[in-house]
């Protein structure tokens, strides 16, 4: 809450922090895009038009239409939606299951601490994508099976951060007078201790959306993700690698979208890190 | 030689970690929906040679035992057949293991030389034009899906220049170079964003700092400055990055090798997902995660060797 206040606060255009501004003009169009993608979107995005298969750009279908007729630009905009859940949905567990293990070690240490971090370092010697495919391999692909996969690997990056910060705080004075007044642990952890963590731990949420749209679109791509007919730019990849020698747009529009809306959450990672000093 | 004893004392901290390693990958294969032994021998198997095999695999023992054969069958080296290939798990993953290390080193060496290049041409000329370029490449390059870059690399340089092939993989060194050239680059292109921004960032620091200053007012010459202090203190931090990437490395290569049709492992584990056999995929799973504790205890090694203050 502390971090939204921050933001919305009158400090936050100081600077001229041109980066930050551009990413949250970028993000909220492709959020605006999302939302109101059945009433931008020119065509149906999964319906089939046999008679206008792989056709170019053109005014009609301004990014062409894939070998099913469909139009790719209607497409792109409805797969914003699944992009963008993606992105923002995947990092909601482990920024939980993360900040939470962050703070019981950070704040209690000693036996806690050791068994957490043994735990984070058995975790993180899995490599991250190839963990999550072994996941994804037994629950079934899925959004869902994505999201689970993620909570259980994704929480590693939000533990370390929250459990340095917290080594810091635990042995500052409002955490003492939190103890004198007798609070709870868990009142001083997630009330005092947590906000006081909390802009390094958004400029981090910024740069993990990024990865996880990237890590997304991936497994969507392998199969593994988001499940055809729904439009969704990894999958509008994979179904356009057939076509590149004859049909280039299907695969460049999409792949587009994925760089934009990346980079739009990367400035804002950016220009929050220079806007508040926070180090990566 | 004091701060080299971590070398021999290292490796008894990585043994818990390979230790959860192994119980993940234990868990993991035994959570597959699906009873094992009916995948090994198919629907038609009597119940008796079922439970024959069951016995035989101790599948119908105590989980806790279970584990226990489990781990003296890997230390035998029996990992298991493979219900695709109808050979050792083993064999399988040796063979496609070549194409994957040679992309990884082939990335590896491309990516140290560019980010070298790119990071010391912008922070040189902080603030100016190329400083401009690669900061812009570099903040663009973290949001670019490998699968795609791929796609438009065919695309360009397969398709309309046929400059390279679209897919496979060589016979010889000089082959490999030639077949795998555009998969190197798409990774590269995706994974040195990350180390440019790092590097360059130190090096500038370095560049501010007192030491740097003082050699200047000695009147030595800013390239000496550059590759005798400032390059040198700034390769720590870089390579316990690229360290930490290797993992993200290993992620990326999966993707690509399914992009660029490259036999490796990481084509062997999407393929054997989509087959149910999961023994290969433990296996490959198992593999890849000591591959990446090795990778970082080496660059444990490396800091150390390079840096005299680190202590382990």
């Amino acid at each position: 809450m502390r971090a939204a206040r921050l933001l919305l606060s009158v400090g936050f255009l100081k600077n001229n922090n041109l980066t930050l501004v551009l990413g949250i003009f970028l993000s909220v169009c492709w959020v605006v895009i999302a939302i109101f993608a059945p009433w931008i979107a020119p065509y149906d995005p999964i319906a089939q038009d046999v008679a206008r298969t792989l056709q170019p750009p053109s005014f009609a279908h301004p990014f062409g239409t894939d070998n099913f007729g469909r139009d790719v630009l209607s497409r792109v905009i409805w797969g914003s939606r699944v992009d963008l859940a993606m992105g923002l949905g995947g990092v909601f567990a482990p920024i939980i299951i993360g900040c939470t293990i962050g703070l019981l070690a950070g704040y209690f240490g000693g036996i806690i601490d050791t068994l957490l971090m043994r735990f984070l370092d058995i975790t993180i010697s899995f490599p991250f994508f190839i963990l999550m495919i072994a996941i994804i391999s037994i629950l079934g692909p899925g959004l869902m099976s994505f999201f689970i996969a993620l909570a259980l690997v994704g929480w590693v990056s939000y533990a370390r951060l929250v459990r340095s910060r917290t080594l810091v705080l635990r042995h500052s004075d409002f955490v003492a007078a939190g103890q004198i007044l007798g609070f709870s642990s868990i009142r001083i952890m997630f009330r005092h201790v947590l906000p006081n963590a909390a802009l390094p731990v958004l400029v981090f949420i910024m740069s993990d959306v990024v990865l996880t749209i990237l890590l997304g679109s991936s497994l969507s791509y392998l199969g593994l993700g988001v499940q055809p007919p729904l439009a969704e730019w990894g999958i509008m990849i994979a179904e356009g690698q057939n076509f590149i020698s004859t049909a280039w747009w299907i695969t460049l529009f999409p792949g587009l979208a994925i760089v934009i809306l990346a980079l739009s959450f990367s400035l804002i990672a950016d220009g929050l890190a220079a806007q508040y000093k926070v180090s990566e | 030689m004091e701060r080299f004893k971590f070398i021999l004392f290292r490796p008894l901290q990585l043994l818990p970690v390979l230790f959860g390693v192994s119980v993940i990958s234990f868990v993991m294969v035994r959570s597959i929906p699906g009873d094992p032994v009916r995948l090994l021998l198919g629907t038609r198997a009597t119940p008796e040679v079922a439970a024959k095999i069951r016995a035989q695999y101790g599948l119908d023992e105590p989980l806790m035992t279970q584990y226990l054969l489990f781990l003296k069958n890997l230390f035998q080296g029996d990992f298991g057949r493979s219900i695709v290939y109808k050979t050792s798990t083993f064999n399988v993953v040796a063979e496609r293991i070549g194409p994957t290390v040679f992309l990884l080193a082939y990335v590896l060496v491309m990516a140290i030389l560019i980010t070298l290049i790119l990071s010391t041409w912008a922070a040189r000329r902080q603030g100016r034009l190329p400083d401009v370029i690669v900061r812009s490449y570099s903040m663009v390059g973290l949001g670019l899906p490998t699968f795609w870059l791929g796609i438009i690399l065919i695309m360009q340089f397969s398709i309309a220049l046929n400059w390279f092939p679209t897919s496979g993989y060589g016979e010889s060194v000089a082959e490999n170079l030639y077949y795998l050239f555009l998969p190197a680059v798409s990774i590269t292109l995706a994974l040195s964003p990350v180390l440019i921004r790092n590097l360059r960032a130190s090096l500038i620091s370095e560049m501010e700092s007192d030491y740097a200053t003082a050699a200047r007012s000695r009147g030595m010459s800013e390239n000496g400055i550059y590759f005798s202090h400032v390059l040198p203190n700034s390769l720590v931090p870089a390579i316990t990055l690229l360290g930490i990437n290797f993992a993200w490395l290993i992620g990326g290569t999966v993707v690509v090798e399914q992009v660029f049709s490259v036999p490796g492992i990481g084509q062997l584990m999407i393929s054997s997902i989509f087959a149910r056999d999961y023994l290969v995929v433990q296996l490959i799973t198992l593999v890849v995660a000591i591959a990446v504790i090795a990778v970082n205890f080496i660059v444990d090694v490396l800091t150390a060797v390079i840096d005299p203050r680190v202590h382990l």
